[in-house]
């Protein structure tokens, strides 16, 4: 029996020459590697917030400008391009100018108000005393507590007829027993009512984020000042604040937002009357498009709030990538 | 300028807890560079925080200028202080840092120019008077401080530890500048610090802190080599002094004093001296061993020997040690204190 040539003497030897450069390593993406079975992984662990945000956000927020160029309504069942008309109407209607202008003063006038109160409050919870986690814990209650609930309570309590502050002004005799203040009433007082109970709200919020920025300050800072001479005012406005401005600044863009895309108060307060001096931006949108079933003037109102939700979003992207721990 | 004391004065964080600072009474000169050292947890800081106005001490009295300041605030004892971490203010240019307490003791305005370039041409850092502190190197940060401290001219400087957050090579020229830049404004000056070098190279006193206890007042003459007991002789020296039982008293001696026979003078007590490790350290050596033959046989004692010095001190070689028998510390065994020396029955 022959046997034949070895198997690789079969082989046909390779051609003389420069031998062919072997192929770089991970010159070629395999399909399945590892790097890319990293990047699906990614992919599949970063789609659902993805996926949340289209849907929620996104998809509406698209249906807001399709609905505000057209004459859709609740009851419609077919859309036609009407293009900037309802804008057009929406300028001119006084109640939307007179939201505007509520917006704007609400939400200023709550914001400087929680600035300063949690200011103060932060200050006061810094350092430790007897009963302080106590104390925390009773600041943050209005924030835990749902909104409506809370804005229910305080509806009672400036309530026309039951309102206890009256019934307690009344006692003191600060007040006339038959003719007491219309809390929510008389425009005035309501913008003030639903102004400081927003301010309420919003307070513990401010003041934890201040909290963290107070901490954050070495105390041997303060304590300079003081061996230097300042005293508690000189100190709190000169070192203290200035120190906490960045992160101040991100409790104030927070509190803007909040404050100027929230109806809440509004709607469980007052309903934005009497005779829409306390409707705001959004509540008039609800009302407008919702109850009142005008789907495209209620979507025009509320895109009148995005170029400024975006001013504010531009500056707290800025600050959260400027404020540096020193 | 001022005089600073301390009468009885006491902290206690927690009422009937142990005291941070403990009965301490001293009084510093006119003019004095007085150290505050001791180990972590010895109190000299909370000392020298009650001295600013930072703490509020449970016990005695405080005097600044001969007037009592215990209830005072800070800001009404007319004295600087420096961090240690140096607290400049962050957001204030080195400018406004220094002109800082001109503004707050309410200085003329007029004045505060001349005042900030005074002060930082002292400290020669009138170069960076536009730049924020985050922009400054260590040394750089802690010499703004001490402009800070100085442009108001201060009755009193506290300094709490101001040369630890730098690198040892600027350490030493900071200590040096430090030095000179109190003998230029000769303001009473209180220094707090952990190590002893810093101590005996600046301080005309030295004030040693134990577990918030005073342990000795003394130049640092005096609390190197008349230690007042057993802490201050060990905290003090690198390596520390050898303590060595012998009967009831323990004897100390300190590790340049242990030398080959031939070196002592005096009335040397003479050891066979084993060596068990020797550290070299370029311009000397040190060689930790056992005394032979004595009744402290198993004691681990230290000899500091120059580099220089001839002979061959490898590990386990045996040599004729001595001691001047007249430089030998002695201590009670039982309170740790100093006892007037006294012939002593060293072998067994």
């Amino acid at each position: 029996m022959t046997v034949d040539a070895p198997a690789h003497g079969a082989a046909p030897t390779p051609a003389p020459g420069p031998a062919p450069a072997p192929a770089p390593l991970g010159g070629r993406r395999h399909r399945f590697g590892p790097e890319a079975r990293a990047t699906w992984l990614g992919v599949f662990m970063i789609s659902p917030a993805i996926l949340f945000i289209i849907l929620l956000i996104g998809v509406p927020f698209a249906m807001a400008f399709v609905y505000a160029m057209s004459d859709v309504s609740i009851a419609s069942t077919g859309i036609h391009f009407v293009g900037l008309q309802n804008f057009r109407s929406v300028l001119q209607s006084p109640a939307f100018r007179r939201a505007l202008v509520n917006s704007a003063v609400f939400t200023v006038a709550s914001q400087v108000l929680v600035l300063v109160g949690a200011t103060i409050l932060s200050l006061a919870l810094k350092d430790a005393f007897r009963g302080r986690g106590f104390f925390r814990f009773l600041i943050l209650l209005p924030w835990v507590a749902p909104i409506s609930l809370g804005s229910i309570g305080w509806k009672w309590i400036l309530d026309s007829i039951y309102s206890v502050i009256n019934w307690g002004l009344a006692a003191l005799h600060l007040v006339d027993k038959f003719d007491p203040p219309m809390w929510l009433g008389t425009p005035a007082l309501a913008m003030i009512s639903v102004i400081l109970v927003h301010t309420w709200r919003m307070l513990p919020f401010s003041t934890v984020i201040m909290l963290a920025g107070l901490t954050s300050i070495p105390k041997e800072i303060p304590e300079a000042a003081n061996v230097d001479g300042a005293g508690f005012f000189r100190t709190l406005f000169q070192i203290t604040m200035p120190m906490m401005r960045p992160i101040m600044n991100v409790a104030l863009l927070f509190g803007v937002i909040f404050t100027f895309t929230d109806m809440t108060v509004v709607y469980v307060l007052t309903r934005g009357g009497p005779y829409d001096t306390t409707q705001v931006l959004p509540s008039l949108a609800f009302f407008t498009g919702v109850l009142g079933s005008d789907l495209a003037e209620g979507a025009a109102i509320s895109i009148f709030l995005v170029p400024i939700l975006v001013v504010v979003a531009v500056l707290m992207l800025r600050t959260a990538a400027r404020s540096e721990v020193t | 300028m001022a005089i600073v004391e301390t009468r009885h004065l006491t902290k206690q964080y927690r009422r009937g807890g142990p005291s941070a600072v403990d009965d301490v009474s001293l009084r510093s000169a006119e003019g004095e560079f007085l150290v505050f050292l001791g180990p972590s947890g010895s109190g000299k800081s909370t000392l020298l925080r009650m001295i600013a106005g930072l703490e509020q001490p449970t016990g005695g009295d405080i005097l600044i200028g001969e007037q009592v300041v215990t209830d005072l605030a800070p800001r009404d004892r007319r004295i600087a202080m420096v961090f240690q971490s140096y607290a400049l203010y962050p957001h204030l240019s080195v400018r406004e840092n220094i002109q800082f307490p001109l503004k707050a003791q309410k200085v003329p305005r007029a004045d505060h120019a001349r005042k900030v370039r005074w002060a930082s041409d002292l400290l020669g850092i009138g170069h960076l008077l536009d730049r924020r502190p985050r922009e400054l190197s260590g040394g750089e940060r802690q010499r703004v401080a001490l402009a800070r401290a100085i442009v108001r001219e201060p009755s009193i400087f506290l300094l709490d530890e101001p040369l630890s957050n730098l690198d040892a090579k600027l350490r030493a020229s900071a200590r040096e500048e430090l030095a000179r830049f109190h003998k230029q404004t000769g303001t009473t000056t209180i220094y707090v610090t952990h190590d002893q070098i810093e101590a005996m190279a600046m301080g005309n006193r030295v004030v040693v802190l134990h577990q918030g206890l005073v342990r000795q007042i003394g130049t640092p003459r005096e609390v190197y080599d008349e230690p007042a007991d057993t802490f201050v002789a060990t905290f003090l020296g690198s390596p520390p002094m050898s303590l060595l039982a012998v009967g009831d008293v323990l004897a100390g001696i300190r590790p340049e004093q242990l030398l080959p026979a031939a070196m002592v003078q005096g009335t040397p007590l003479r050891f066979r001296f084993r060596v068990t490790n020797v550290e070299y350290l370029g311009s000397e050596r040190l060689l930790y061993g056992k005394l032979e033959g004595s009744r402290f046989g198993d004691q681990t004692v230290v000899s500091r020997v120059a580099a220089s010095a001839a002979g061959d001190f490898s590990e386990g070689t045996a040599h004729d040690f001595a001691v001047d028998e007249r430089l030998v510390k002695l201590f009670d065994k039982t309170s740790g204190k100093r006892i007037t020396s006294r012939p002593l029955a060293w072998t067994a």
